[in-house]
């Protein structure tokens, strides 16, 4: 079968699917985390595909940069905060984190 | 069936079948194993697509950077005394099957739309165009992204020190 946008739809609609399970069902912050990067490469593909297909130039990869940037931004400044979550309660169980002072 | 067609199959299944595993995996390192993979396919297919600077950027910020920092969070929010670092699941049925009905929308919606499709020429190279469209319509998104990834490092390292 010849592959066309479809396919590529398909396969980031998984992607996203996959992401938000883990976002879900995971326990540990870091593994949200991971669910998180899941989705936004869902999204890149996305942007990528129709940037292809659309016939409207390259603005599509370039917005994929863009989310390629905000996601490094966003791992940075999510880390930290896991830290300081560490710091205070000694683990960085998501259900388990749920008041805001001491 | 070209082989522009196999190879996309191939690299598709590495993304998923990794991805899946990152998901359904209790051990923490291994799950971030498969990370690798599905940001590797993932890269793959942006090539297949013609997007080859965005390919490079994807593995360079990905696997050299957010992955590695990830792996960091492992080590030291985890008390390493054996290589196994578990995490645990909650609600893992009903997720599932709320997550397969919103799956199966969606690619209702995908496959049952006729989507407008005209391939364009496969470019030689992406990255001239992408680095007149940052510095001529595109600047102002540019210079703030400079500034964003300034404030997240400076936020970053004092939040982390405190």
């Amino acid at each position: 079968m010849e592959v066309t946008l479809t396919h590529f739809l398909v396969v980031s609609t998984l992607l996203f699917s996959f992401g938000i399970y883990g976002i879900v069902t995971r326990k540990n912050a870091i593994m949200v985390l991971m669910g998180i990067e899941l989705i936004l490469n869902a999204s890149n593909i996305n942007f990528i595909a129709f940037s292809r297909y659309g016939n409207f130039g390259l603005q599509g990869q370039l917005f994929a940069l863009f989310v390629i940037v905000l996601a490094a931004a966003e791992a940075a400044i999510a880390l930290a905060i896991v830290l300081n979550v560490y710091k205070t309660f000694v683990n960085v169980n998501v259900d388990e984190i749920d008041e805001l002072r001491d | 069936m070209g082989i522009y067609d196999i190879i996309f199959y191939l690299f598709a299944a590495v993304t998923l079948l990794s991805a899946f595993f990152v998901v359904t995996t209790r051990n923490i390192v291994r799950a971030a194993f498969f990370l690798l993979f599905t940001f590797f396919g993932v890269a793959g297919i942006y090539v297949l697509l013609g997007a080859d600077f965005v390919a490079i950027a994807q593995l360079i910020v990905y696997v050299g950077g957010i992955l590695i920092l990830l792996i960091f969070g492992v080590m030291i929010t985890n008390k390493i005394t054996q290589v196994d670092i578990k995490t645990g699941t909650i609600h893992t049925l009903p997720v599932a099957v709320g997550v397969g009905l919103l799956a199966g929308v969606i690619l209702a919606v995908v496959l049952n739309t006729d989507w407008f499709q005209i391939p364009t020429e496969m470019p030689k190279s992406t990255l001239s165009t992408l680095g007149s469209m940052l510095l001529n319509e595109y600047v102002l998104i540019f210079e703030l992204l400079g500034i964003l990834l300034l404030v997240a490092l400076i936020g970053a390292a004092s939040m982390a020190r405190k």
